[in-house]
């Protein structure tokens, strides 16, 4: 049985670089605390040379020159923490979250996949170059010896079994994490390294130090046992970023939320994942929006603008490409865009398993979802979201009785949201019995709506629309069908009841073309001779309307 | 000059003939793939509809232009091809559509309000990619309005879905997309057919107004097909064109 145990040095400080690369060759200074008191609690190498040192105050550190001075960010720990947990569960299911800076594999059983333990940590450390840590990494057969080996050398460390005790020999007593007390104690000892620790007979060591002193000793010549404590894999990935000002306008968000995307996607794929839902969330720079005066007669009436700006998006089809989703959510955002400047990005990705297709030869032809995507959101962008999807019927007789859903190309079936639908009324149930049942041969006879309905002037006699007008057509009635009465709603507020009329209209000749904005563009058109219409007596509002032609 | 010319072509011809079938012809000629349009007549008069070309139909209100446009996005519909419909002026009828055998969840409907809005939709729509029929309802705009589209309008069209499989399908008042369709039809209006009494003579209700609309005559001409010459067979009286019945069948909305 092997480990290896991956260990991110100076982690808050490298956490804080992975969200801003900029600062990756500039001297940092992290500093935490009150706002009185604030004092480093973390530097990079460069500060370290530079002269800056643990416990100064902030003000203290800014008189070194050209510091970089950032606060602690802890979401920015808590999200590179995820990540690095992610690069574990890349490699095998069984990953302990040792330390806020330290996770540890089991690597049993893994040889036949990946390699040797070198191979291994090779490949975790070049993992974890990407996702932007520099890292230690050590392999052995002891759990805490992997552990302690990983926080003493820097590089990849690999620990062959039974040579752990004279390789951790090497390392210092302070490494094991000893209380002030027995570090102190240690240090009046003389015991500098694990090596003496392991030399000293653990009965009078236990007398002296007491538990803490054999669980010490145990470390020290890196025999001890325990079993991992393993991590549960998440299956919610969250980036995110704070601002030092505030973002307006798209196009520089664009390039953060493409550096967030790029993060959540590289960790995604670790887990050979990809993202099912997107969630946004900006927390906007506190404004006032002006409003129209509702009460007072002041004109300049504010309101404050909402603080948090939140979005999701539900993907058709599971997407790991950070370009396509970057592209998608740029045009969701250009379409709704954040009411005030962003001080702060959270992106967020549930996952899903990647979708795994494989095209036929005879397959119908149907669009890329994933491009499919890309193209909906355009179209959103140009007619609004509303406005575009495949109808869906819904089991009512009111007209204009659909939904819109949202359009996935189906490669498979064709025959998945059919509605139940009621009994026929009393036309339909007419038709069925007296109309032959048209057959493949046959053209269908198609309906155009007009949206809205157009409203008409109707001469009746007998009971019968004689004559009609309305925008664009004037006409006598030559035939008409009818009246088919329908009703519904009546328990509800838009209730709606109406009496419909198929009728055949032969123009009053020369016929204009139908719509108003025709007869303004074109003045009086020669056009049909006749056409059929659905008419419709509004009997809630008393008025006639054309519901539509069939053509 | 010019008979020997001839001799010439012939002989290379006659050399290739093994080889290269016509020499002369461009090289880059591939038969264009028709598809049904979902009613036989039609097929008929037209061969199918052209992949990867611009079909127009055309014709005046109540023509059966809809009826026809239907049909084919039943038939590309039935074969599990994804569809797209861009509504010109919002008047798609999803019931009559599934009336006439339209798989809805296999058609993408983007109801638009104004002309600019139907041209560029149907332009991210052909370029996205992937449908087997694109249809574009331009039915209700007046045609004065449609002939302002600018003639690069259509030939990016034509570029967008050529040397692909899918179907550009045009509906308006007249044709306006010139050489850059393969095929136009016009659509002409013929009689409504009014149902008053059972095929065994009995009247369908006793009511003073008692009849069912059953459907009307139709008659498509072919203006312009770039893709099969037109059969004999299918002309009436001399002009490419046929008499079409459409039928009508109750929906059951409201």
């Amino acid at each position: 049985m092997a480990f290896v145990s991956i260990f991110v040095p100076n982690f808050m400080v490298q956490a804080v670089v992975r969200s801003e690369p900029g600062l990756r060759d500039r001297a940092l200074a992290l500093v935490d605390g009150t706002s009185s008191i604030q004092t480093v609690i973390g530097l990079n190498e460069a500060a370290s040379k530079a002269g800056v040192k643990l416990a100064m105050t902030k003000s203290q550190a800014q008189q070194f020159g050209e510091i970089e001075v950032r606060h602690r960010a802890r979401t920015q720990e808590k999200i590179a923490y995820a990540a690095l947990l992610d690069l574990g569960w890349s490699v095998s299911p069984r990953v302990e979250d040792t330390a806020a800076d330290t996770i540890v594999l089991d690597l049993a059983g893994l040889a036949g996949l990946f390699g040797s333990e070198e191979s291994i940590a090779g490949k975790l450390a070049e993992g974890a170059t990407r996702l932007g840590f520099t890292t230690q990494i050590a392999t052995a057969s002891n759990l805490d010896a992997a552990i302690l080996a990983s926080r003493a050398f820097a590089g990849i460390t690999v620990i062959p079994a039974g040579k752990e005790s004279i390789l951790i020999g090497k390392v210092p007593a302070s490494a094991l994490s000893p209380s002030m007390e027995v570090r102190e104690t240690l240090e009046r000892w003389g015991v500098h390294t694990c090596a003496a620790l392991a030399a000293l007979p653990v009965l009078q060591l236990s007398e002296r130090l007491g538990q803490e002193g054999v669980r010490l000793h145990e470390w020290a010549r890196a025999r001890s046992t325990r079993a991992m404590v393993l991590a549960q894999p998440a299956i919610y990935f969250e980036e995110a970023m704070e601002l030092e000002h505030a973002v307006a306008e798209i196009e520089p968000l664009s390039f953060l939320l493409g550096r967030l995307l790029g993060q959540l996607c590289a960790r995604l794929a670790k887990r050979s994942l990809a993202a099912g839902v997107i969630r946004v969330r900006f927390e906007l720079e506190p404004s006032l929006e002006v409003d129209i005066p509702l009460i007072n007669d002041d004109p300049h009436y504010y309101r404050p603008v909402p603080s948090i700006y939140e979005r999701t998006f539900c993907l058709a089809v599971p997407m790991g490409d950070s370009t396509k989703l970057l592209k998608l959510l740029i045009l969701h955002l250009q379409a709704d865009a954040p009411p005030a400047p962003v001080l702060k990005i959270i992106l967020a990705a549930e996952a899903a398993r990647p979708r795994v297709s494989q095209g036929g030869l005879f397959c119908p032809i149907s669009p890329d979802p994933e491009k499919v995507e890309l193209t909906l959101a355009r179209l959103a962008k140009l007619v609004g979201a509303a406005n575009i999807g495949s109808p869906e019927l819904l089991d009512t007789h009111r007209p204009e009785g659909f939904r819109m859903l949202r359009f996935v190309p189906n490669r498979d079936s064709v025959d998945t949201r059919r509605p139940v639908r009621r009994s026929s009324s009393g036309k339909e149930a007419a038709m069925t019995e007296k109309v032959e049942i048209s057959t493949e041969k046959d053209c269908k006879t198609a309906f155009r709506v007009f949206r809205p309905a157009l409203a008409a002037r109707v001469e009746v006699r007998q009971g019968c629309p004689a004559r009609v007008a309305f925008p664009g057509v004037r006409g006598r009635v030559v035939a008409a069908s009818g009246p088919w009465r329908g009703s519904g709603d009546w328990w509800s507020e838009d209730a709606w009841q109406t009496e419909e009329w198929d009728i055949e209209i032969h123009f009053d000749a020369p016929s204009p073309s139908r719509l108003p904005e025709q007869i303004e563009n074109t003045g009086v058109k020669a056009g049909p001779q006749r056409g059929v219409y659905r008419l419709f007596y509004d009997l809630t509002r008393q008025e006639w309307f054309v519901r539509g032609a069939y053509d | 000059m010019a008979r020997n010319l001839t001799a010439l072509r012939s002989q290379i011809e006659s050399v290739l003939a093994r080889r290269i079938p016509a020499p002369f012809m461009p090289c880059n000629f591939k038969a264009v793939e028709t598809v049904s349009a979902g009613i036989p007549a039609t097929d008929g008069l037209t061969g199918g509809l052209p992949r990867g070309g611009i079909t127009e139909i055309c014709g005046p209100s109540c023509s059966g232009r809809t009826s026809l446009l239907m049909a084919a996005l039943a038939s590309r519909t039935a074969e599990a091809e994804a569809c797209a419909f861009i509504d010109g002026r919002d008047a798609f009828d999803p019931y009559s559509a599934e009336a006439t055998g339209v798989e809805l969840n296999q058609l993408l409907w983007v109801r638009c309000r104004n002309i600019d809005q139907a041209l560029r939709a149907a332009d991210l729509v052909l370029h996205g990619g992937g449908f087997g029929l694109v249809a574009l309802d331009l039915g209700d705009i007046p045609a004065e309005v449609v002939r302002y589209v600018p003639l690069n309008v259509w030939f990016r069209f034509r570029r967008a879905v050529e040397h692909t499989p899918t179907i550009f399908l045009v509906i308006e008042q007249e044709p306006h997309a010139k050489t850059c369709a393969s095929l136009v039809l016009r659509m002409e209006t013929g009689a409504a057919h009014w149902l008053k009494t059972t095929p065994d003579g009995q009247e369908v209700i006793r009511h003073p107004h008692a009849c069912l609309f059953a459907g009307s005559l139709l008659r498509a001409e072919v203006l312009r097909n770039r893709v099969q010459p037109v059969s004999r067979a299918c002309f009436d009286r001399g002009s490419p064109s046929v008499t079409l019945e459409s039928k009508y069948r109750p929906t059951g909305r409201g």
